[in-house]
């Protein structure tokens, strides 16, 4: 036996533990239940609510179990009448000012107040004066509050504090006096609000979307993956009468710990917004009309067939699409002989394509992610893209880790960090100056920036710090992605981390990202991540060498693409597109043929590939609604119908293992080969648009959540601009500009903002009044409107 | 000598006139037959009837969709859905009874903690049509308004036993 561990007793029961752990740890391990509403194993101790008061011997009062560090011999009695007569007088105390309002409670039925007043509390009160009130606070369209209930456990004061990074919640007032809130009337802003919903012991906070809709014995808990960030949080589905009623957090420590992002939380509402697609449609004559499946999946197979040259084909699919469905579409397309296939919708940049051989991840486990030392990050508001992955780099700079950003918007990080901010043509700049002051050899494709970089204290103390830790990363976002000089980018972050030891690392920005790439859902890779010999069309020359022919998944023209402009103009020129969709939006009426109806996450069985590589498969929880049905259902069929060989699938396990045969033991890598030459294509003059994609802006499926559209994470679109440099503009007191973009031009509101670098417009993509505009970079001009 | 005791109680019938004097007895007794449908028998204040919901003398309704009366009844015959009220207080947009599959326990009103739900003493009701078996919330608040007084009586004198 080690020093480091002592031997109790706990109820009479002889128990190992760890030196210093406190005593509620122990007993939690062993199965002994003790009492509890303050203590939450993910949040610090703060023993107020005194509910886990036990008895030890020779110490004269009772203990909070919570804050108790075990010792060696200790004796504790945790079901003795001290014990329990401590407990019983607490809960008295807490239940004075409890409203008992548990009927109309939405906590009702899963309350830890109610479960523990079972065991500890009197059927009668003693207690016969005027309970306390407290007035509701409103914090934004997320989270429902009744204040009356609150308990005081502080739960969602450290969960802000020590998780979420924003300070939002506090306590004031002493005693009796005692109030949680915002302080000032103010909405809860974190992307990781929603999780003080679980954590409120009572009903105090509680969902505001789910508010009143269904009691905890009504629903039914089925286990899903969440499908709007790469990492693939584990969330529980709660049903009720074959409905998605709310989506809760499921455990699992090398993913989402316990936690999940609102975005994954309040998706749900999407799945039943009013402008589902519920049955097949046709345009005839410019007039949409409702079909039966046969004659739709005919059309759809005809109207292929009579495209003879398969090269004049195309298929954009989605990156949240499931692994079966990408690598099905992916079979359909290369079995017709087409290899224009893509799912890097929002990338403009493929020159490195040639270059890969491996399917990009995020280069690491994501629970690495806690213990990294330093990080470059360039193009990347982690927070805001990947909510999960964002607290986990934070849990590592706040034990420490040097965090270094290279980005054209100011980002508002909840731990120190060394930001450079920079225009995006800048953005190569930088980056080689961190890359020169690290040693990369000038050769090849990026010598000449290498050669004219200068090295700033910014570009000197991030090379230092990434050389010098043990465990660094250089991280590539979805900005980066998105940059038309994305080559030189990759080139120089590849090879600063090939010199200063660091891991590169290409956050995947959805969940199928990795998935797409292994199941061929891209031109250059085949499935199964093996590199193709005969590469096709990426997503944006598909668009500029349009096509007589789309198969679109899950994508909506405008808001899925690098440029939304020219994804419209190109889908409406072609001969034939066929959508298969969860929504008919007014852009897809406007540019597709055949509109099949598919399911959502929640009604199909399928895989995601998240960013460690890790496949993770979910069963459908519910039916598809109306006649919609499972994409792979409707290739498949697609495929029957084509005369395609292999298509013969009862069920996507079947698919899985296909795929899962082709990819073998292949290894996911970042690497790639020494490049011949990139030219930067972003010119620095004018004034410089930058267009990143909105929290709530991802996906068809967050885009109709009703309550996150109505955070201020959704996005607006406007235009945004440094005062000094609407003054340059002549635009310092206009409410509305008119922005003006290769030939493509908006008139919407504009907005001053000061962390945005002078020279540059902060422009939004995703957004249906931003989606007639181009891509995310380039030169633009602003007038008056 | 047993033989011989039976053969004169069979010979003169005295098993049939013992048995015929219950009758006679009764014959001349106060009848206790009620006449329905002209008249009715006295009814209980625990009677538990037909389904209704009430309100509150302001008119407000009392459910406020706690579902507890789904949970306890052990027929399934209660199907509640609820939302948000336009004031924001908590409603019910459908409530139904089944009546084909209610059993009449009463464990509805004894779950109810507003004495929204009740049983009420009516008992002759009657379907002509399929669907007329679903008791809806209107049909529901329309019995509960039409015998309020008889209701907010029967319960009162309950009080003091519950």
């Amino acid at each position: 036996m080690t020093d480091s561990t002592v031997t109790i007793e706990v109820d009479g029961r002889e128990l190992q533990a760890k030196a210093g752990a406190m005593l509620i740890e122990v007993t939690d391990a062993a199965g002994i239940r003790i009492p509890r509403f303050c203590y939450h194993k993910k949040l610090s101790i703060s023993a107020n609510c005194r509910m886990c008061l036990v008895e030890v011997e020779k110490v004269p009062k009772p203990l909070p179990a919570c804050a108790t560090p075990v010792n060696e011999g200790m004796k504790v009695y945790t079901r003795s009448p001290r014990a329990l007569a401590a407990q019983k007088g607490t809960m008295e105390f807490l239940l004075i000012n409890h409203p008992l309002d548990c009927p109309i409670c939405d906590q009702g039925g899963e309350c830890e107040l109610q479960d523990v007043a079972i065991g500890y509390g009197q059927d009668v009160s003693r207690y016969s004066e005027g309970k306390r009130v407290v007035a509701d606070k409103n914090i934004g369209p997320l989270i429902a509050t009744d204040m009356t209930r609150c308990i005081h456990c502080t739960r969602c004061v450290r969960f802000g504090d020590e998780i979420a990074g924003i300070r939002e919640m506090g306590s004031t007032g002493r005693g009796e006096h005692t109030v949680i809130g915002t302080y000032i009337e103010k909405s809860i802003d974190s992307e990781l609000s929603g999780n003080i919903i679980d954590l409120c012991p009572v009903g105090a906070l509680t969902s505001k979307p789910f508010r009143f809709n269904a009691r905890a014995w009504e629903l039914t808990q089925v286990e899903a993956v969440a499908p709007h960030d790469s990492l693939g949080s584990n969330v529980n589905l709660h049903l009720r009468n074959n409905k998605v009623m709310r989506v809760h957090p499921r455990d699992n420590e090398s993913i989402n710990e316990s936690w999940i992002s609102d975005r994954d939380r309040f998706s749900y509402e999407g799945l039943y917004s009013s402008d589902r697609l519920t049955v097949p449609m046709i345009k005839k004559n410019g007039e949409w009309k409702e079909v039966s499946w046969e004659m739709a999946l005919e059309m759809a197979a005809a109207s292929f067939s009579e495209i003879k040259e398969p090269d004049q084909l195309g298929a954009l699919l989605s990156p949240t699409a499931t692994l079966e469905e990408l690598y099905l579409a992916q079979k359909l397309m290369r079995g017709l002989g087409c290899d224009n296939i893509d799912s890097r919708l929002r990338q403009g940049d493929f020159r490195t394509d040639a270059n890969q051989t491996h399917a990009n991840w995020l280069g690491m486990k994501i629970s690495e992610v806690d213990t990294l030392t330093s990080a470059l990050v360039v193009g990347c508001n982690l927070r805001k893209e990947q909510p999960i992955l964002g607290h986990r780099l934070r849990k590592a700079a706040l034990a420490g880790a040097s965090v270094h950003t290279i980005s054209p918007l100011q980002l508002e990080l909840n731990y120190k960090s060394q930001q450079s901010l920079c225009t995006p043509a800048d953005m190569v700049g930088r980056l080689a100056a961190v890359a020169k002051a690290a040693g990369v050899k000038a050769s090849g494709s990026v010598a000449s920036f290498l050669n004219a970089a200068a090295v700033d204290e910014f570009a000197q103390n991030t090379a230092e710090s990434l050389k010098r830790s043990d465990s660094s990363v250089v991280m590539l976002g979805a900005l980066a992605q998105s940059h038309p000089d994305y080559s030189l980018l990759y080139a120089l972050a590849s090879g600063l981390a090939d010199v200063s030891g660091a891991r590169l690392s290409i956050v995947p920005s959805a969940a199928n990202t990795v998935g797409a790439q292994l199941a061929g859902a891209v031109p250059h890779l085949h499935a199964g991540g093996q590199s193709a010999d005969r590469k096709g069309l990426d997503a944006l020359s598909m668009l500029k060498l349009p096509r007589k022919g789309y198969l679109l998944l899950g994508v909506e023209p405008g808001m899925d693409f690098w440029n939304g402009a020219l994804s419209q103009s190109a889908l409406q020129s072609a001969d034939t597109v066929v959508a298969l969709s969860a929504y008919r939006s007014p852009e897809l009426e406007a540019c597709t043929d055949i509109l099949l109806p598919i399911a959502l996450y929640t009604e199909t069985s399928g895989t995601y590939v998240n960013a460690e590589g890790n496949w993770q498969q979910c069963r459908g929880a519910v039916k598809p609604l109306g006649e919609a049905r499972p994409a792979w259902k409707v290739l498949r069929v697609l495929g029957n119908l084509m005369n395609q060989q292999g298509f013969e699938y009862t069920d996507p396990q079947q698919i899985n293992d296909e795929l899962r045969a082709l990819c073998g033991d292949i290894s996911l890598d970042n690497k790639i080969t020494e490049p011949a030459s990139f030219e930067p294509t972003l010119s620095v003059d004018g004034l410089q648009r930058v267009g990143d994609t909105p929290l709530y802006a991802t996906d068809p499926l967050v885009r109709r959540a009703k309550a996150l559209q109505l955070t201020k994470d959704a996005g607006e679109a406007a235009i945004r601009l440094h005062p000094q440099e609407a003054i340059r503009q002549g635009l310092e007191s206009a409410q509305h500009a008119l922005i003006k973009q290769n030939g493509y031009q908006a008139n919407l509101p504009l907005a001053l903002d000061e962390s945005i670098p002078e020279g540059c417009v902060w422009i939004s993509t995703g957004l249906r009044d931003t989606s007639m505009l181009g891509q995310p970079f380039g030169e633009v001009t602003v007038e008056k409107a | 000598m047993k033989v011989l005791t039976n053969y004169f109680k069979s010979l003169f019938l005295l098993e049939l006139f013992r048995g015929l004097s219950v009758t006679g007895r009764y014959l001349f007794r106060k009848k206790f037959t009620v006449m329905y449908p002209e008249e009715k028998a006295p009814v209980s204040p625990r009677f538990r009837g037909l389904h209704a919901l009430r309100r509150y003398p302001s008119g407000e309704e009392r459910c406020i969709a706690c579902k507890l009366c789904e949970a306890t009844c052990p027929a399934l015959a209660i199907t509640i859905e609820a939302e948000p009220r336009d004031d924001g207080s908590r409603r019910t947009t459908r409530y139904d009874i089944d009546l084909f599959k209610c059993i009449y326990c009463g464990y509805c009103q004894e779950a109810c903690p507003v004495d929204a739900i009740v049983e009420t003493r009516i008992y002759e009701y009657h379907f002509e049509n399929r669907g007329e078996n679903i008791m809806t919330k209107e049909k529901l608040l329309a019995v509960g308004d039409k015998h309020e007084a008889q209701l907010a009586a029967d319960i009162d004198a309950q009080a003091n036993y519950r």
